[in-house]
């Protein structure tokens, strides 16, 4: 054991941090003060940018547009942005569809859907859940029936991330209605624009449009858009949840949502002084910090941890379920240090028509959105298995109950 | 950074696991808790023989130069075990103070004695009023002639009842000084008790004490303290995190056999549940132990933020599973003759010491620092 950090990874941080700070756009650093959810106009010129330096998607091999970075740099690199307050990048395409992709996909698939997301040109849609498939996803429902060489879509998507935005999706889809529920399940990508693909947005309790339904009618699908073989989705799944295993911490962003709490609750007005000084909400910060510190510490365990190191599965394990918890612990936290007007409904994003536009009278940068992101962050112990799930996972698979 | 054991710390880590393998059956464990000193001084003179008292120290002051990993990997497997030497109140606090204290004839012949497993030694330094505030100090130092005279009130000395030397913090004009005291001098005063786990410490009352020595002047004593508070605490945190997988292992047997309603009580959701947030608990000691161990090496305000974290997560992680490892064992977890008992009660006495979580998260409160590390 050495707790030492190298300097060579010193040196790395200070070349991310430098990169960032002159490429990164002026105004859409200033709306990244923002808690609202990224535009797409930000999202795309940013990943251009990032693209040009070969950095949109470190965690993908060299040869595919990625990098040979370690494990530890591309996490610097993501905390890094999280520090700038970054517009987050196309996780679907990026994250999710691309590592499956680089590793399962044909050239040709290769060839044509890489490049569009690593330039930020198209958008992907993950359609995984369905109304009766959430953390059970194996009993999904979707099918997909092979006529000539298409399949035949019919079914439904639902919790579908900015589907309203996305230009493809890839979708766990039944091509075996016989078969054991995992092994009759096939990874499908789709274009949004097939006749038959209709979309729903479903309004959320932040008061934001990012989930969508999608529905599936009679849409014809080239066989040329199987990933991988037909019945393995399933483990093309677990491959995609599994690929980049720190990433569920969200650390690096509760991170960043302490330094905001602590910006606003230094500016925030009580008759004892600023919010900071006062003794039980300072108590609660320090006791969020020193968490996340810890999480942080389990991040970086993970992070030198070899696959089948049963001390890094172990720690591992805990990734999500704390991480999520703490993630929306500091928005609550965050919408506490605005007072009165933590209650103020405020969108999520600024391009909803829908949302009220009527603001409170709230004239820090920082302050915006944070109502919103309390109740966005209220979803965190449910996606991507839901806390419920996850204990159960460390029970039988860590545990051995 | 590596979290993987080198070839010489594996040997450590070994080494004490066959230690307590072959020294701390229950029962015999329990025969040294009943002696008079609460331990052996046998195995205090074989873990001296084992060279593991020094195993932190650099060799310039006659260690191995292990580090505080070494010391971790000693804490852990004690804490496994539930060693009951004197290792902490020794061979980390009193000689982690020692070897930060300014260079002297009488310091380095102590050092030397110590890892020799020649003196137990226990440091006077908190007192009732501090409340967990390690820089906090009543007690009164004045000069006399060439010496001093000490006057005050010392709580909680751990290993004091059969220390041979104490090391006494005082405070003078100057500031606090750490002075040397014979336990068995006129004046000097330890009234023994035992904490909940059955281990003896005692509190010092020193009334017009006369203190040939400084070991460190007025207004120096405090830092070499502090270090060695911070050593001790990374100690400490090591030992719980042994504590709590030792805890968590005897459970997960304990509800794999223990049969109710017609089931396995492994077999209840709820009790699953409850083991995952204690392994996610024990998980995240373990990440913070390293922080903190990272942090010792780190400049002042990192080092109290980075020691404070590991302290206020540990102590609540350590109740956490101590008290619900009670829990799942039922009323047999009450039990005098049952392990589970004794690893709640040492985890239960080491959240609270050197300060608990609120003292801590208090600390963390006073020195505020950003997350992210500034880049040249």
């Amino acid at each position: 054991m050495d707790f030492n950090i190298a300097h060579e990874i010193h040196a790395f941080r200070s070349e991310v941090r430098e990169f960032i700070e002159a490429a990164l756009p002026a105004d859409i650093s200033r709306r990244g003060r923002h808690d609202y959810h990224s535009r797409r106009d930000d999202v795309q010129r940013w990943m251009k940018i990032l693209n040009k330096r070969g950095w949109s998607a470190p965690h993908w091999p060299a040869h595919l547009g990625g990098t040979d970075w370690s494990p530890l740099q591309r996490y610097i690199f993501q905390d890094e942005l999280r520090r700038a307050r970054a517009p987050v990048l196309d996780r679907c395409g990026l994250d999710l569809l691309g590592p499956v992709v680089c590793a399962f996909g044909t050239p040709e698939q290769q060839a044509r859907h890489l490049p569009p997301i690593l330039n930020g040109d198209l958008w992907w849609a993950q359609g995984f859940s369905e109304p009766n498939a959430g953390s059970d996803l194996a009993s999904l429902k979707t099918r997909a029936d092979l006529d000539g060489d298409h399949f035949i879509v019919n079914g439904q998507k639902t919790w579908t991330t900015e589907a309203h935005f996305a230009d493809w999706i890839f979708a766990l889809v039944r091509t075996d209605q016989v078969a054991k529920p995992q092994a009759g399940i096939s990874f499908l990508l789709i274009d949004m624009t097939t006749p038959g693909v209709t979309r729903r947005p479903i309004w959320s309790i932040d008061g934001a449009n990012t989930l969508n339904e999608v529905f599936f009618e009679d849409v014809r699908v080239p066989i040329a858009n199987l990933v991988g073989q037909a019945g393995h989705g399933w483990s093309y799944a677990k491959f995609l949840l599994a690929h980049e295993r720190t990433t569920s911490s969200v650390v690096s962003h509760t991170k960043r949502d302490i330094e905001q709490i602590r910006h606003l609750a230094t500016l925030a007005k009580t008759p004892a002084g600023p919010l900071i000084g006062t003794h039980a909400f300072a108590t609660k910060l320090a006791k969020l910090e020193a968490e996340v510190i810890a999480l942080e510490w389990s991040v970086l365990r993970v992070l030198h941890a070899s696959e089948g190191d049963a001390a890094g599965n172990s720690v591992a394990s805990l990734l999500k379920l704390r991480g999520s918890e703490l993630s929306e612990r500091a928005a609550l936290l965050a919408a506490e240090a605005l007072g009165d007007h933590g209650v103020a409904a405020m969108p999520l994003s600024e391009s909803d028509d829908a949302t009220p536009k009527e603001l409170p009278p709230i004239e820090d940068d920082e302050a915006i959105g944070v109502s919103a992101k309390a109740m966005f962050r209220r979803a965190a112990t449910i996606y991507g298995g839901a806390s419920e799930v996850q204990r159960t996972i460390i029970a039988k698979s860590i545990l051995g109950l | 950074m590596d979290f993987t054991l080198t070839a010489e710390q594996q040997a450590l880590a070994d080494s004490v696991h066959r230690f307590y393998e072959r020294e701390y059956s229950f029962e015999s464990r329990k025969r040294r808790l009943a002696s008079a000193d609460g331990f052996s001084r046998d195995l205090w003179r074989a873990i001296a023989d084992l060279g593991w008292i020094g195993a932190a120290l650099s060799e310039e002051d006659g260690g191995f130069g292990g580090g505080p990993i070494g010391n971790a990997l000693i804490m852990e497997g004690f804490g496994r075990a539930l060693v009951l030497e004197p290792f902490l109140s020794t061979a980390i606090l009193s000689l982690q103070t020692l070897a930060h204290a300014p260079c002297s004839a009488v310091r380095d012949r102590l050092l030397e004695d110590i890892v020799a497993g020649k003196v137990l030694v226990a440091l006077a330094h908190g007192e009732t009023a501090a409340n967990g505030d390690a820089e906090y100090v009543e007690a009164v130092a004045a000069r006399r002639g060439a010496g001093w005279t000490l006057q005050g009130h010392k709580s909680l000395v751990l290993g004091s009842p059969s220390a041979d030397v104490l090391l006494v913090t005082a405070k003078a004009e100057a500031g606090i000084g750490l002075f040397l005291v014979d336990p068995a001098a006129p004046n000097v005063r330890v009234q023994a008790y035992k904490t909940l786990d059955g281990c003896r410490v005692g509190d010092v009352w020193l009334d017009d004490v006369v203190a040939e020595e400084a070991l460190a002047r007025p207004g120096s004593g405090l830092a070499p303290v502090l270090r060695g508070l911070d050593h001790a605490l990374v100690g400490v945190c090591a030992e719980a995190v042994g504590a709590m997988s030792a805890a968590l292992t005897l459970t997960r047997d304990y509800v794999k056999l223990r049969r109710q309603f017609g089931a396995a009580l492994s077999d209840f959701q709820a009790v699953q549940h409850r083991m995952a947030d204690m392994l996610v608990e024990l998980e995240l000691s373990r990440s913070i132990l390293y922080q903190g161990i990272a942090g010792l090496a780190s400049p002042n305000e990192q080092r109290i933020r980075a020691i404070s974290a590991m302290k206020a997560i540990t102590s609540s992680a350590a109740m956490f599973v101590g008290r619900n490892a009670v829990q799942l064992h039922g009323a047999i977890g009450m039990t005098e003759d049952y392990a589970i008992g004794h690893y709640y009660r040492r985890l239960f006495v080491i959240a609270h010491l050197f300060g608990n979580e609120s003292a801590h998260l208090d600390r963390i409160v006073r020195t505020p620092a950003t997350f992210w590390p500034a880049v040249s």
